[in-house]
Order: C-alpha cells, then sequence, then structure tokens
C-alpha cells in the first residue's frame, strides 16, 4: 500500500508506510522534512497539520477533543485538517492523499 | 593513530534535537554547502522527551524515536559523525577536536551539545545501580536493571522523576520521590499544580518526601538501600537520579566564550566567539518571554526555534529569536502543556476544577497574564498564547470563570488597543 504526500512547494511524493505507525511517523519516515512533529506525536503541538482528501475524512477515526482544539489554533484550519499523529496507519489508507498544512 | 582534519561550511556540534534541526532547515532553505554533524553518542538524532516516558514503560521502540531515518541524513548530504565528543575549540584556526584528537575545521560552527544529567556527590553516588536519565544508553540500562528491581528512589521530583515515577508505577514498581524543596515541580510551576501533582501520584501510590534530600546510598556492590536527611532509611535496589543537567559548554568557555550559566549568546544565537553559534539547552538567550532577561530553557521548541533562526542567519537572512515558549509533559493519563515562562510572577489565578482534573493555572505579573499551565486543557492552552503574546491585562476573577473562553478576552482588547493607535 502506498499514499502521496504533497510538500508545502507542492511537490508530490509516494511513500509506502508499515501499519502500526502513526501517518505523521510514515511521512516522517519517508523524509518529508517539513512535517515538525515536535511532541513526537503524543498530541501536544499541532505541528504535524495535514490535509487529509475528503472522500478519506470517514475512514480515518473521529477527532478527539483535544486534536480539536489543538487544531483551532492553526489559522489554516479547515475541514479537512486533522494531527497526523493521530491517524494510525492502517491498510483503509492506500492510496491517500494527504497535503502538508502551511506552518503557523 | 595520526589525527585527520576534515573541513566543513557547517560543523554542527550535538546530535540532539537542536543539531539535528539546524541541519533540516539549512537544507530546506537550500544550502548547498558541506555540513558534518556530530554527536557524541552511538546513535542517529532521536527524540529524548519519550526516554522518561513510552520508551521506559516499552511502549515505543528506538526506531520510532529517530528524528528522521537514516537514509535521510544521506539524502541531505548531511555528514552524521556519531560517537564524536567535542572536547577542544581553537576559535582562531577554527577547528575542533574530538576526545580522540579527530579534528574538523568549520567556517560556521553551531554548539548544541546540550547538557549531562547532574549527579549525586554522596556516598554511595558510584553504586551499581544509581542510573541518571538523559541519553537512550541511560534509559536501556535502567530498562534492563528494571527486570530485577522491585522498590525505586527517585531523587529529584522535576518533569523527569515525576515522568520516570509515572512509567515505573505503571511497570508495577514501587516508587520514592525524594524532593528537596517543600513541593514538587517548584522552580517551574506555580503551587496549586504542585499539590495536585503530588496528590496524583500518591493516588498511584507513589511514595513523595518532601523537604529530603539524600545523605548517603548504601550498597556494597549495589544499591539496597538509601538513608534520606531525616536518617531515615529506606530500603530499594535502584535510585534515579532526576536533578537536572549541567550544560555541555565546557569546551567554549575555555576557548574565551563568554557564559556563566551555559554559554551567553545574542538574539541570533551568537556566541561571543566570531561564526560561533550556540543553541537549545545550552545557550543562555535574552528572551522577551522573560522581560529580556537572559535564560536557558530546556525544551524541545526553544531547540527547534533556535536552530532555524541560526539556519536562515547562515544562509544570510534576518533572523531574531522571538518564539513563545511551549513546553509539555505527560504523567498517568494527564497531559500538562505549559505556554509562556512563569518565573518572576507576582500572581496566579485557578481556572477551573483540580478536583475534575482538568484545569489551568494562569500566571501574572503586575496583572499581565505571562503564562499557562493546563492540565488537561488543551483549549485554554491554545486560546492562552494570545494572552500571553499579548500580554495581556484582564481581571484575575474574569480568568477564573471558566465560562469566559480565553479566546473571548483576546479580541475585544485587540478591537481596544487599535482604537487607541
Amino acid at each position: 500500500m502506498s499514499i502521496t504526500v504533497s510538500t508545502r512547494s507542492g511537490q508530490a511524493m509516494e511513500l509506502e508506510g508499515k501499519v502500526g505507525l502513526s501517518l505523521m511517523e510514515v511521512i516522517r519516515e519517508g523524509g518529508v522534512d517539513e512535517l515538525m512533529a515536535l511532541c513526537g506525536g503524543c498530541c501536544s503541538c499541532a505541528t504535524c497539520h495535514v490535509f487529509i482528501d475528503e472522500e478519506f475524512l470517514e475512514k480515518v477515526p473521529p477527532i478527539s477533543a483535544d486534536e480539536d482544539d489543538l487544531l483551532e489554533g492553526s489559522a489554516y484550519r479547515d475541514g479537512r485538517s486533522r494531527l497526523a499523529c493521530q491517524i494510525p496507519y492502517t491498510a483503509d489508507l492506500d492510496g491517500l492523499h494527504v497535503q502538508i498544512a502551511p506552518e503557523d | 593513530m595520526v589525527p585527520t582534519t576534515s573541513g566543513f561550511d557547517v560543523v554542527i556540534v550535538g546530535a540532539g534535537h537542536g543539531g539535528a534541526q539546524a541541519a533540516i532547515t539549512l537544507r530546506q532553505l537550500g544550502f548547498e554547502g558541506s555540513i558534518a554533524l556530530l554527536g557524541d553518542e552511538p546513535y542517529l538524532p532521536y527524540e529524548r522527551p519519550p526516554l522518561s516516558k513510552d520508551y521506559l514503560t516499552a511502549e515505543k521502540d528506538f526506531d520510532r524515536l529517530l528524528i528522521r531515518p537514516k537514509e535521510f541524513w544521506e539524502e541531505r548530504a548531511v555528514q552524521v559523525f556519531t560517537d564524536r565528543k567535542v572536547t577542544k575549540i581553537d576559535p582562531v584556526t577554527k577547528l575542533v577536536w574530538t576526545e580522540t584528537d579527530e579534528a574538523f575545521h568549520y567556517r560556521n560552527l553551531i554548539w548544541s551539545a546540550g547538557g549531562s544529567a547532574r549527579t549525586l556527590k554522596c556516598e554511595g553516588a558510584e553504586l551499581e545501580g544509581v542510573h541518571t536519565l538523559r541519553t537512550r544508553r541511560d534509559a536501556d540500562g535502567i530498562k534492563e536493571a528494571l527486570k530485577r528491581v522491585s522498590s525505586v528512589v527517585i531523587v529529584g521530583g522535576g518533569y523527569i522523576g515525576l515522568e520516570a515515577a509515572a512509567a515505573l508505577t505503571k511497570l508495577g514498581k514501587s516508587v520514592i520521590v525524594v524532593e528537596a524543596q517543600d513541593r514538587v515541580l517548584a522552580r517551574v510551576v506555580g503551587e496549586p499544580l504542585s499539590r495536585f501533582f503530588e496528590n496524583e501520584h500518591r493516588s498511584h501510590g507513589v511514595d513523595i518526601r518532601l523537604n529530603m534530600s539524600v545523605h548517603r546510598i548504601l550498597g556494597g556492590h549495589s544499591v539496597t538501600g538509601v538513608e534520606l536527611s531525616d536518617e531515615t532509611v529506606v530500603s530499594c535496589e535502584m535510585v534515579i537520579v532526576g536533578i537536572g543537567i549541567v550544560p555541555s559548554v565546557g569546551p567554549l568557555l575555555a576557548a574565551g566564550a563568554a557564559g556563566h550559566n551555559g554559554v551567553d549568546v545574542d538574539a541570533g544565537c551568537r556566541t561571543s566567539l566570531p561564526d560561533v553559534y550556540a543553541i537549545g539547552d545550552c545557550a543562555c538567550h535574552p528572551n522577551e518571554f522573560a522581560d529580556g532577561r537572559h535564560v536557558r530553557l530546556e525544551s524541545v521548541q526553544n531547540s527547534s526555534d533556535q536552530a532555524n533562526v541560526v539556519a536562515n542567519l547562515l544562509i544570510g537572512r534576518k533572523a531574531a529569536y522571538v518564539a513563545t515558549p511551549w513546553f509539555w509533559s505527560t504523567q498517568y493519563d494527564l497531559k500538562l502543556q505549559t505556554i509562556g515562562l512563569s518565573s518572576g510572577f507576582d500572581q496566579f489565578v485557578v481556572r477551573g476544577d483540580p478536583a475534575l482534573r482538568s484545569f489551568s493555572v494562569i500566571y501574572l505579573k503586575t496583572g499581565r497574564v505571562i503564562a499557562l499551565d493546563c492540565v488537561n486543557a488543551v483549549r485554554d492552552y491554545v486560546q492562552g498564547r494570545k494572552l500571553v503574546e499579548t500580554r495581556i491585562q484582564v481581571d484575575p476573577v474574569v480568568l477564573a470563570n471558566v465560562d469566559v473562553s480565553l479566546k473571548s478576552l483576546v479580541e475585544p482588547m485587540s478591537i481596544d488597543s487599535a482604537s487607541l493607535c
């Protein structure tokens, strides 16, 4: 399975990740350098903000209150916004397209 | 062995969060010069915070701690040198030497060596079973020894000590925390938060001894117990010392760099030595959020943002360190998030009910908000940022009212201040 990640500059990268990691870890492992993910994935910052393709929004777990609040701090939030660390990388995500959100 | 010398446009000493981020940002910004990243540990750059949390409890393995995979550094042409401890700098010839006399010539030097765990000086401090918790090696040593350990004394009720206490409790160990001050986290948070964390730890079975220090550590070859300052003796098979760090700046100071608490830098992270920058835990920098005072901050945020400042300067852009400080800690199911710097506060407000395990402590100085500690209160943390950044003046009674969102306090004020202009 693989996913496509669009960087801030618009470059598209196809990544194959390991099931069991988070989407944030798959993107980081894939060598995308602009996802800071400063807190390491414990939902304590909002530096792994991504936009998930709408057709996949139903395939990812619902947003928690903490994640919702953290995203609220971003000026770029829209209906596709998620924190990549909160999304388990599962087979359901095969073919996912995800875009790195602008830096706040 | 004949000493070897290699030359790089940028030599980064320290392969932690700051050093790694400096290299990452330089390449992101299109820097094409050569980069050497020297770390004194045998590993690629990794995240340190999990060492006292889910790495200790084995919920995360080491691969998941790597800041970037191995291939990343190769692809970005960042030469990572592991096991290189820098012991000497010559700012005139622009050389750094490692303890094995390997020399690296730099055009610009970024010092991000962090610090080493402070150790106890008392009798028995060298016994087997006495650990610090700063590096992967430390954490692995603790994890290995834990197989034969049921009781642990943790010296120091700061973040590391309390996080370790939570992790060890989760692993079923019996834990005593010994804290010299009259409350835990005394240096960093207000009293209500200290008391809250003490209660939480006690409810998980942790024995917290305040106003207490370690007189000596007992045991022949390995630890069998600890004698406390009130002469009581507690038995244990392991001691974890979490009493802060000593900034690793010896070679810089020996080379003539100014500094008393770490190394002094300006807002551009420049030391007093030419073309030598310092970032992260060891950099004593002027911070707007501390009224411009020079402070050292030990945090991922600080090291990453300072790394970005230096990377920008090195490619010829203007940059200064003005980032808003933030921190986090995880203990049990508690998420503590801090925004701003609370030191120097003259008043605090508790917002929410600690008994509900979701509340914030808001710190004020001369009536203005300077920091928030938020426990399971992410919304306050996010919305409180603006209060800190604008140093807003708010009636404490309003701050304490959970029915008033912190966000709503910002907007009317900004209209007010706009109308004043």
